[in-house]
């Protein structure tokens, strides 16, 4: 039943207004993992960022997507608890860190099952087109699963569609840059680092698009 | 909403037979495109076999809208502008600041089709070129940003003025008066100005590629050429004294004036469009019709055609 609601959401909704409302523009849609596990990390900006992710993949994954989010944020109402929980499929992360438990327990579970995890390393949403200093976090799961790829994206468009502090929503086609896998580089900052970098090199190639201020 | 059916399907023979002349056209360019392709297998044709098959789309797309007329058909050609307006939206620079006054612009999209819609002249005619162009700055004041005011106000108004205002002329067309034009009604003007703006791009392409030798703007445009220019221009001028008779109410000489118009016209919304790119430089608008580039590659000349030929015909017959 909730499989059906969420494929319904997906085609009914979600879908159209990514496709339809705003537009999507990928550069190099091959370099997207074609099956799980896999992790991909992208930039963030707007709540919109999630549902963009998610369009760039075929239905037949859609049961394999879990975007990973800030539970303090999105488990804060019960509705809204329900619906990124059940529709959205996402795996909370607590930010505020307690020693007895890993915050990252659930998105270990969920690459051994093989699925994808949409990762937004910079911790929230920052201002819009710039980007702010990547969180630990996939660097720890890349060194427990060395094999599993580490896709880094950039989008660009979706902080004019709806910044953060906006609703309404603007629609502006999105530009989507998707990089190569990232490999392991035996340390964990240096991982970071390195995706930081990734990130940043895709930004480089897409045009500026929004004056100051 | 006035008192428009929603669906009609008695369409004008006049207009189904134009229809069906399009759909042959179609066949024999994508059988030419074939034939090219595998008597030169060396060279590359598939982004020319591309546009075609996306002719194939939009052909069907506006003859199933021209049957459903009219609501159908203005929503079809409303969402034309949503997709072109957007585009243009997304390559121009936008100030944060302007959050807001962008949401608003959008607003005007479908109140003016809904003036196209219920044929209320007055309010269409004035309803961007005036209040749209003088509330969107004065809700830009009222955020208070100055930095880059001019600029913002400037380029956003352009925009609306291309893609929504010139474009909506499409939509007026089909709630002009059905006595206006008693042997296609708005249908056969539609369908005649949409013919002879793509035709004619068409045709300048096509006389440039084997004639041209001239360039008439190479800052602008350096594929376009003299040759190509006039070669449309004659083109789409008989094509319009042929077809006048069953889809307007236009006289030979007004007919030929028509095509002479929108070939100018046309050549002009084109390399307009063109001037917009090579200002922000990039080479397609878009990446929405397979072959063609963006919506905005496609109706450029008809931001410019649409507007002047509705205005020809409406001094003239309404």
């Amino acid at each position: 039943m909730i499989r059906l609601l969420r494929l319904l959401f997906w085609i009914v909704v979600a879908r159209p207004l990514v496709l339809v409302v705003l537009g999507l523009n990928v550069r190099n849609p091959a370099g997207l993992p074609e099956k799980g596990p896999a992790i991909v990390v992208a930039n963030h900006n707007s709540h919109l960022d999630t549902f963009v992710l998610m369009s760039l993949f075929p239905l037949r994954l859609l049961g394999a997507l879990r975007p990973v989010a800030a539970a303090d944020y999105f488990l804060k109402n019960r509705l809204l608890a329900w619906f990124t929980l059940n529709i959205v499929n996402m795996i909370p992360i607590e930010r505020k860190v307690g020693r007895e438990t890993d915050p990252l327990q659930d998105c270990i579970t969920a690459l051994g099952a093989g699925d994808i995890l949409l990762v937004f390393p910079e911790g929230t949403r920052g201002e819009t087109e710039a980007l702010a200093r990547f969180k630990g976090g996939v660097a720890r799961l890349k060194e427990q699963f060395p094999d599993v790829p580490v896709i880094p994206i950039y989008m660009q468009g979706l902080g004019r569609v709806m910044p953060k502090g906006e609703i309404a929503l603007v629609p502006v086609v999105v530009d989507v840059f998707v990089g190569a896998s990232l490999p392991w580089t035996g340390s964990r900052p240096a991982f970071t680092h390195a995706m930081e970098e990734a990130v940043a090199a895709l930004k480089a190639q897409a045009p500026a698009r929004i004056w100051r201020h | 909403m006035s008192d428009l059916p929603i669906v009609d399907l008695d369409m004008a023979p006049n207009v189904a037979v134009v229809i069906i002349a399009i759909y042959v056209l179609l066949v024999c360019a994508s059988l030419f495109t074939w034939a090219l392709a595998r008597r030169r297998p060396e060279r590359d044709y598939s982004e020319l076999r591309q546009r075609v098959r996306t002719w194939w789309v939009i052909v069907t797309l506006f003859a199933v809208a021209i049957a459903l007329k009219p609501v159908f058909a203005i929503c079809l050609l409303g969402f034309v502008s949503f997709l072109a307006f957007k585009e243009y939206i997304t390559l121009i620079p936008t100030r944060r600041a302007d959050h807001r006054v962008l949401f608003l612009a959008y607003l005007t999209i479908p109140i003016q089709y809904y003036w196209a819609a219920d044929g209320w002249y007055g309010m269409f005619i004035i309803f961007i070129p005036v209040y749209a162009f003088l509330i969107l700055p004065a809700r830009m004041v009222l955020i208070g940003e100055t930095e880059g005011f001019i600029r913002a106000a400037g380029t956003l108004h352009w925009g609306l003025m291309t893609t929504v205002f010139s474009l909506s002329h499409t939509a007026f067309l089909l709630a002009l008066p059905a006595a206006g034009n008693p042997v296609a009604g708005g249908d056969g003007l539609l369908l005649y100005l949409l013919l002879l703006t793509q035709l004619n791009d068409v045709a300048q392409y096509v006389w440039g590629k084997s004639l041209g030798r001239h360039k008439v703007v190479p800052k602008v445009s350096p594929k376009k050429t003299v040759e190509g220019l006039l070669g449309g221009i004659a083109t789409t001028a008989v094509v319009a004294v042929v077809a006048a008779p069953y889809l307007t109410p236009l006289a030979r000489w007004e007919a030929l004036a028509a095509g002479l118009l929108i070939g100018a016209a046309g050549f002009i919304g084109d390399i307009s469009v063109s001037a917009v790119k090579r200002d922000l430089g990039i080479k397609d608008s878009g990446n929405i019709l397979p072959g063609h580039g963006g919506i905005l590659d496609r109706v450029d000349s008809l931001t410019f055609t649409a507007p002047l030929f509705f205005h020809f015909i409406y001094y003239l017959h309404y």
